[in-house]
């Protein structure tokens, strides 16, 4: 197993990576480096690559060409396994069980990895949802679920966090809660790539912010190379 | 909120934890035990309509249209929709650190568990109906969980190979039905020996056999599976 990453050290590196999804080149030789501490805003038009991106920093997505580490584990081999329980990533789409309560997939979650399940009910608490904790799942509102999948990123306590359209479902009460996640990772040594079309909040959010182009990654208002 | 520094649970755990969720699942769908259940006695029902009320003709089909019954149903208690795990929840056990083969492992537990359950509800619908010779009953002891776990590994990998398919319950089918021909075989031909006062210890192992066979493969081709999802 990869020995753990420290304060100084990179989370991630990526260099000249390339990605195909069904034989579709989404990233072309993008290179990206994350450090500990670090959130890193990602914008770009629809389809540019920027959930496949996350994809690949979640170890669930090998690039082509390339090459790249995440919490010191190269993608593509074994390595990446061992390093997965470091990483978080909370998609567009919810994770969690339908038919199950919010309060049993999150004690599910902490049962799988070894966590008291008490710190589930403690998670539910912190995002506001212990009042809706035996309400299934597919009973819940966007913006409910969305704030169930911020608990488990706090039940998981990453080291990366991967945040895809970051505050898409939240009310103007819960968006604080984004902030709060970050904030924890960043403390604990981690880094957050986040995505989100909300560019004004995402800027409040980021250390800095990037844009993919043309399946590169640049530093966001700046002129891609042709 | 403070949390203790976790540790990963072992593989056993975890697999009694996919299954759990897997079962609890099944418990809100009902549709296994509820729906592909009753459908199996029904079909049951049917041979005796068509083909009149020959009550030593029966006996003598009787246990080989339950094993069929049972292949041909299992396969569907294998592939319900509640067992199919979406892209973002695949995402998540796989970030959870569970290896591939656990979570297989686990989704078979459940099967096997449910595919038990389904033989249960069959038995009493096959012995009212055909009205067999029971003298080799406590065979079936053996046979109820080695048929089942043989049926679950199939119909999990099936369920893993068609995963996101289209006619993903068909095509599942297609692929356990002629894998589990032997199983099939073993049982009816189990039952059979010990009725005409033979030893059934051969075709009892011809199943265990296979069992393994498949478990080994399932296991072996579990992160290939998983990785190419």
């Amino acid at each position: 197993m990869p020995s753990p990453v420290s304060a100084s050290d990179s989370i991630v590196t990526l260099m000249d990576v390339a990605v195909v999804v069904e034989r579709v080149p989404v990233l072309r030789g993008l290179t990206l480096g994350v450090t500990a501490g670090e959130s890193v805003g990602v914008v770009g038009a629809n389809g540019s690559g920027k959930s496949t991106l996350l994809r690949v920093l979640a170890t669930l997505l090998a690039p082509v060409r390339g090459h790249g580490r995440v919490l010191g584990a190269e993608l593509g081999t074994d390595e990446s396994f061992a390093v997965r329980p470091g990483i978080a990533l909370v998609g567009h789409v919810p994770s969690l069980y339908p038919r199950l309560t919010l309060r049993e997939n999150l004690r599910f979650l902490a049962r799988l990895t070894g966590r008291r399940e008490q710190a589930a009910d403690d998670a539910l608490e912190l995002v506001g949802l212990a009042p809706a904790g035996d309400r299934r799942a597919e009973a819940c509102s966007q913006g409910m679920l969305r704030r169930a999948e911020l608990a488990r990123v706090l039940l998981a306590q990453p080291r990366l966090l991967l945040l895809d359209e970051a505050h898409a479902g939240l009310d103007d009460g819960s968006i604080g809660l984004v902030e709060v996640v970050i904030r924890r990772v960043s403390e604990r040594g981690g880094a957050s790539v986040i995505v989100s079309h909300d560019q004004p909040r995402l800027r409040d959010l980021a250390d800095r912010m990037v844009e993919i182009r043309n399946g590169q990654a640049v530093p966001a208002d700046e002129e891609v190379p042709a | 909120m403070r949390q203790v520094p976790s540790a990963t649970p072992g593989p056993i755990r975890q697999c009694a934890e996919l299954a759990r969720k897997d079962l609890r699942l099944e418990l809100r769908a009902g549709e296994a035990l509820l729906v592909t259940a009753p459908f199996g006695a029904v079909a049951l029902l049917l041979v005796p309509l068509a083909i009149g009320s020959d009550a030593p003709l029966l006996r003598q089909v009787g246990p080989g249209l339950y094993w069929v019954v049972v292949l041909l149903f299992g396969v569907l208690v294998t592939l319900r929709q509640s067992a199919v795990e979406g892209p973002a929840q695949l995402a998540m056990l796989r970030l959870c650190g569970v290896h591939p083969a656990v979570r297989l492992a686990g989704r078979t537990l459940a099967n096997a568990v449910l595919l038990v359950a389904f033989e249960l509800l069959l038995t009493p619908v096959a012995i009212a109906l055909y009205d067999p010779d029971l003298s080799g009953w406590p065979w079936l002891l053996p046979l109820f969980p080695l048929i089942a776990v043989g049926l679950a590994v199939l119909g999990t990998l099936a369920s893993a190979l068609a995963h996101g398919l289209a006619g993903r319950t068909t095509l599942g089918a297609l692929l356990v039905v002629p894998l589990a021909a032997p199983l099939v075989l073993g049982a009816t031909q189990t039952l059979a020996a010990a009725r005409y006062a033979r030893q059934p210890w051969a075709w009892l192992f011809l199943v265990l056999v296979i069992d393994l066979l498949i478990i080994v493969a399932t296991a072996l081709a579990a992160r290939q599976l998983e990785e190419s999802a």
